[in-house]
């Protein structure tokens, strides 16, 4: 079979590149960095159809300038929205992590009712303690959720790290929807597995807990938390700690890595 | 035509950024302010159709956050608007995104009738409820505007709703480019030394005769004539020289003769204290892993087969005086270059970062034209921040150190850790060379008035006088899109040299680069502007940021500029590398400056320096006559200098680019700060890299020798702490001093550099016997800040920043008890060092003995850590084995607040309590906190206890307890208890001191 292949958006701020190219590598897939510019001025010769995977990675693209995400998503909504819709509706996956989550949102990929993937019902506001901030959280994962890219999970640790990751929705009734249809897929948790409002647990003071969202579909899906920064099972802040502690079971791998499968699987199949 | 855009938030929604300035206003202010809610406003200077403004409107403002309008959005009633604009020509970055999204939405480019460039300016407007104008004005000036670079305009309710919206845009007003001037150098030396004091030049009275003869000899010249100059130097050729002779660039001080004298002992004679001491040490130890160092903008060193280490770290010290957020950016934004322009190029790991600052809690007077150090600390800190997460690149490593003298200089220690390629285009990565022909190229951003004699004036003491234009502010999302071109250009194999635009701007890059080839000649008429009316010498030496000077050759430069469109990243073809000898200035064909390379690069005079060394002498405080020291531990636990720093920490990035293993903050609750970062260098290998530094500028007020001894071993210990193999580290210096050189304004000047003789010859022993090359370093030699007549002067800083590497980063050891039962190894000798302790300032504030502005805080002591490699070094390689054998479940090292704050630290990152018994003939207290070095606290599994004595047999080792389930740090010691302290006792203290500043 051959390998799925994945674009990766790069350039203008973004940063995440690297681990993220590391990451679909790893899961067997076939990942290819791509300069928005080079894809917007058609210099790329590739085309958003020739890809099963969109993966808007995390960064500062425009340094989250005048809100995160915004210049960015503002580029491809004026030079690339109908290749980015006819993707959509040709069955392609994508993932947004972080600055590509809000990218995501920013567009209206994502929360995509009814088919509307071009009207933005939602925004990443700044984190109710102002600032940004790099720390580890746990996540759960709605076992009802359509999310592909989440299946089979349960709890997911990963790092935080943003400014503006506070979910907000135009009306309450489009977290009502969100939430009927399971669309969010994975919400920050307190050390007893449920939904929290408390920080640091919920790092940013989002309504519902809610970390990340996917569309009706689950074949997109964005999240503030980083998976592609926890590849490595060594990774986790308690590795070096359970690797001396008696009775301790270490992961084989980095839990991050279960995103990037679950989604290269779902794009093959 | 202006276009004003004001994005309000929605009144139903809080206002993070407003709630945050209320909180810091009442806080640090002392204001009552009710309430402040926040705008962004954008000044669109373009030519719009009908329709168009409301599109952008509509396009920028989120409909689920704000409301936004033209002109002007209603607000309820409130007293006083606080406008924060830039000043003109200061950089706005967010102007510059919003000119994209502008354009992008309108489908076109901008224009303005006239001519001039249309453009975007941001501003932010507060409005304050509850306050007076008088409150308004402090809180705009001390708080959220800095005036140096920042325009504020108050308005009152009634002001506001009764004018029409603020219209005026900061541009540059349009001036026509000066002409170049002449200096007649053949006045007497009152005149000479008046030119370099009102140029700021500083240049000393032997440099400008220097000078002077130079041109007289060369006037005459056909060479010079023939260009139309003659015996008076330009304006361009003095600034050019003095960038280039600048302690800053050519580090006068370090390259001096110096004369030792030490009563008792022969004067000696130092030639050059950086040829004899540092690179002489480096030289010394020979190691064949050493790729290149010294002579490139980083140190490189092997790592794998395929790529090598590269580490830098810089200052940004002065700068960050006057705008504490610019300056900071700009430090650390400003160092991502130097890995980034060393070889041909290596892309960015990792970055560290420290910060030397008077208490924020400071409550004294404050000398006239100084920020107060918590406003200096919050701006270095949200400088670095944005500038680090903004390009990308975790951090490693962060410290702050506190004392009242760094109240008139902060020192701003920024560093870089890179990934040079072994092999690029076909050829060593490492290797680089400009060719006579290559032509002369800058990329990047625009050269402004920004940073306009950065060089020369870090070369100065800080006074009123210091220039607003020496300020530049990094803007690190251009900086990243360079990188992003640059990496392209280096795979494609575009460019055969690579140089960053730091100090002295393009004099400095092209000068240093001409030296291969032997010459160049630059044309500036070809150098993009922010805006006309730069002098000709101005853009020369302007530090305008986010620039790389490179060499392509003619056959390449068509690919490079065309990439470099593609890319949207500025980049222009402004000259040609020589062999002429000469660096030769036009504007267009008019030559404006025409120095020789040997003038340019020898023709500085050699600097004579004294030395006389003469140990002081402290009080020692009373000797301890108590019991139970368990009060101390806590009181010692929420010192400045011993307490967290967490809150700050973690706005900083630590794992952006997935490599991060041991993360700066370790522990069940990731709350205790890490001996020693681990760090894999690429992903699919387990190979890593490891950091940790140490600096000790409290040791410096009894001897910089013991002091810099104490870093080097301190530093070290660190890295074989975590794991890091005791024969692939590298160091690298950074020296912070007070002014050396004996004037009437350093009475002092000859001790000061005796101190740093010392500091360089401990260097080197300490260096040379543990086999831990210099790969590279800095010196900033004149921090001392004169401020409102008062003279505050840094105590001698040496930073000693170590990279150390691991085969396989899962055998790294972090420094948290793991688990009940397991035994607890003190290795290494505790003496009564407690000289320069942490211990001793704290008896100081305990005893109420007030210290004197400028000297150090009582008690300083007189006995500081004596420490000698010949025993410890054979400890940290026996450390190194039992690690590597997988004997060691947690290791720490004794350093600041002596071994009780070791076993603090480790008691509470894991979360667990430990019965130690000290069996040492010691008194307790100086048992306890004596800052001994060459220590570890190490815990071992119980079944592993026989196999880590018996590799340990014959080192300095003792059981000293074990790690237990409670909750309590117990320590006995001659029979009764001297120490019992509750975990939660001791978080509350280590968390509190800084956790609301």
């Amino acid at each position: 079979m051959s390998k799925v292949r994945v674009l990766i958006l790069t350039g203008l701020g973004l940063n995440c590149e690297a681990e993220t190219d590391a990451a679909f590598r790893m899961v067997g897939a076939s990942p290819e960095q791509v300069h928005l510019l080079d894809l917007l001025e058609g210099r790329a010769e590739r085309r958003l159809s020739d890809y099963r995977i969109l993966a808007f990675i995390g960064g500062f693209a425009f340094g989250d300038h005048l809100g995160a995400g915004f210049v960015f998503a503002n580029k491809i909504r004026w030079r690339l929205y109908d290749q980015l819709l006819s993707f959509i509706e040709n069955g392609g996956l994508a993932l947004g992590v972080c600055n590509g989550f809000q990218t995501m949102v920013r567009l209206g990929m994502l929360p995509g009712f009814d088919g509307d993937y071009r009207t933005p019902r939602a925004t990443l506001a700044p984190n109710d303690r102002l600032g940004y901030r790099d720390a580890w959280v746990k996540l759960a994962v709605d076992p009802n959720s359509p999310c592909v890219w989440t299946r089979g999970l349960t709890t997911i640790d990963l790092p935080a790290r943003h400014g503006e990751g506070k979910f907000l929705t135009e009306t309450p009734e489009v977290l009502d929807r969100l939430e009927s249809g399971s669309q969010v897929a994975v919400r920050y948790v307190g050390d007893n597995g449920k939904p929290t409002q408390d920080w640091p647990d919920n790092p940013n003071g989002s309504p519902d807990a809610v970390a990340g969202i996917c569309d009706p579909t689950g074949r997109l899906f964005g999240l503030m938390p980083h998976p592609d920064a926890y590849l490595y099972p060594y990774q986790h802040p308690q590795w070096h700690r359970d690797k001396h502690r008696d009775g301790v079971v270490l992961p084989t791998e980095g839990a991050g890595l279960a995103i990037f499968r679950n989604g290269v699987e779902a794009a093959a199949g | 035509m202006v276009t004003r855009l004001e994005i309000a938030g929605r009144t139903d929604l809080p206002d993070p950024r407003g709630l945050h300035a209320g909180g810091r206003i009442r806080n640090f202010l002392g204001i009552p302010v009710r309430a402040v809610r926040t705008r962004d406003v954008y000044r669109i200077e373009a030519d719009l159709q009908a329709g168009e403004a409301e599109k952008i409107l509509n396009e920028v403002t989120d409909p689920v956050l704000h409301r936004g309008g033209l002109g002007r959005v209603e607000s309820d009633r409130f007293d006083f608007a606080v406008s924060v604009a830039f000043k003109p020509g200061v950089t706005d970055p967010v102007g510059k995104s919003a000119m994209v999204a502008v354009q992008d939405t309108l489908g076109r480019a901008l224009t303005l009738t006239g001519g001039e460039e249309p453009a975007v300016y941001s501003s932010t407007l507060y409005l304050l409820t509850g306050v007076t104008r008088e409150q308004a004005e402090t809180i705009g000036t001390s708080l959220l505007a800095n005036p140096v670079i920042q325009t504020i305009t108050i308005r009152s309710w009634d002001e506001w709703s009764s004018s029409a919206p603020d219209m005026t845009v900061p541009r540059v007003p349009a001036q026509h480019r000066p002409e170049v001037q002449r200096y007649d150098l053949s006045g007497s030396d009152a005149e000479l030394q008046e030119i370099s004091r009102k140029g700021l030049l500083s240049l000393s009275i032997e440099e400008m005769h220097a000078i002077r003869n130079h041109f007289l000899a060369a006037g005459n010249d056909p060479a010079r004539t023939g260009l139309g100059l003659d015996h008076r130097p330009t304006d361009v050729e003095l600034e050019c020289l003095a960038q280039t002779w600048s302690e800053h660039c050519k580090h006068k001080i370090f390259n001096a003769t110096v004369t030792y004298h030490e009563a008792g002992k022969e004067p000696e004679t130092i030639r050059s204290l950086f040829k004899t001491c540092i690179m002489g040490a480096t030289k010394a130890i020979g190691a064949p892993w050493l790729v290149s160092v010294f002579h490139d903008n980083a140190g490189v060193v092997t790592f794998d087969e395929r790529i090598h280490l590269v580490y830098k770290v810089e200052t940004h010290n002065s700068p960050s005086a006057l705008d504490p957020y610019g300056g900071a950016i700009t430090g650390i934004v400003g160092v991502n270059r130097d890995p980034f322009g060393t070889g041909l190029g290596a892309h960015l790991l990792a970055n560290v970062w420290g910060y030397c600052f008077g208490s924020p809690f400071h409550e004294g007077d404050l000398p006239k034209g100084l920020l107060h150090p918590r406003r200096v600390r919050d701006g270095v800190h949200q400088g670095v921040i944005d500038g680090g997460n903004q390009s990308g690149i975790p951090y490693g490593r962060g410290w702050e150190v506190f004392d009242h003298r760094y109240l008139g200089k902060p020192l701003v220690f920024c560093g870089t850790v890179g990934a040079l390629p072994v092999t690029i285009a076909g050829g060593p990565g490492e290797k680089k060379a400009a060719l006579p022909g290559d032509r002369i190229v800058m990329t990047g951003g625009r050269i402004g008035a920004d940073g306009i004699h950065g060089a020369t004036f870090s070369s100065a003491a800080l006074d009123e006088s210091a220039p607003v234009q020496a300020v530049q502010i990094g803007d690190p999302i251009t900086q990243k899109r360079m990188f992003d071109f640059l990496l392209v250009a280096r795979e494609r194999g575009l460019y055969n040299a690579i140089t960053d635009n730091g100090a002295g701007g393009l004099s400095s890059s092209v000068g240093e680069m001409a030296e291969q080839p032997g010459g160049a000649r630059l044309d500036l008429s070809q150098a993009p502007l922010k805006y006309a009316g730069l002098a000709t010498w101005e853009i020369l030496v302007s530090e305008a940021q986010e620039r790389m000077t490179l060499a392509v050759s003619p056959e390449k430069i068509d690919e490079f500029l065309e990439l470099a469109r593609e890319m949207e990243v500025e980049t222009n073809d402004i000259g040609e590398f020589t062999d002429s000898g000469m660096f030769h200035v036009t504007w267009g064909d008019e030559t404006v400056a025409c120095l020789s390379m040997e003038f340019m690069h020898e023709g500085d005079p050699d600097l004579n320096l004294t030395a006389r060394w003469a140990p002081p002498l402290y009080a020692e405080p009373e000797p301890f006559s108590g019991t139970d020291l368990t009060e101390d531990l806590i009181a010692m636990l929420a010192r400045l200098n011993i307490c967290s720093g967490e809150k700050k920490a973690r706005h900083y990035d630590h794992e952006v680019k997935g490599l991060t293993v041991v993360k700066p903050w370790i522990g069940v609750e990731q709350d205790v700060p890490a001996e020693a970062t681990v760090f894999l260098a690429r992903h699919g290998s387990s190979r890593g890299f490891v950091l940790a530094e140490s600096v000790n500028p409290f040791l410096s007020d009894i001897d910089t020798y013991a002091m810099t001894v104490a870093v080097v071993d301190e530093a070290v210990r660190k890295l074989v702490c975590a794991g890091a193999r005791t024969d692939r580290i590298a160091a690298l210096d950074n020296f912070c001093w007070p002014d050396p050189v004996q004037s009437d304004h350093t009475p002092d000047g000859e001790y000061k550099m005796a101190q740093l003789v010392r500091s360089c010859r401990a260097l080197y022993d300490t260096t040379l016997a543990y086999g831990t090359p210099l790969i590279s370093g800095k010196d900033s030699m004149k921090n001392d800040s004169t401020m409102g007549g008062v003279k505050i002067s840094v105590p001698p800083t040496l930073l000693l920043s170590a990279i150390g590497q691991i085969d396989d980063v899962r055998n790294a050891v972090t420094a948290d008890f793991k688990q009940e039962g397991d035994r607890v190894y003190l290795l290494g000798t505790t003496r009564d060092e407690c000289g320069g302790s942490e211990y001793f300032r704290y008896l100081g504030e305990k005893d109420g003995i007030a210290g004197n502005p400028g000297e150090p805080a009582p008690y300083v002591g007189n006995r500081p850590p004596v420490i000698d490699p010949e025993r410890t070094l054979p400890l940290y390689r026996a450390v190194e084995k039992v690690m590597a054998a997988g004997l060691v479940r947690s290791a720490s090292t004794p350093a600041r607040g002596g071994l009780i704050l070791a076993l603090a630290r480790s008691a509470m990152a894991g979360m667990l309590g430990a019965e130690i018994d000290l069996d040492v003939d010691l008194p307790a207290d100086r048992l306890l906190f004596s800052e001994s070095g060459g220590r570890f606290v190490i815990t071992v599994a119980e079944k592993n206890g026989a196999a880590f004595e018996a590799a340990m047999a014959g080192q300095p080792c003792s059981r000293i307890g074990t790690v237990t389930a409670g909750s309590r740090l117990v320590v006995r010691h001659g029979g009764g208890t001297v120490a019992d302290a509750s975990l939660t006792d001791m978080k509350a203290a280590f968390k509190e001191t800084l956790n609301h500043v």
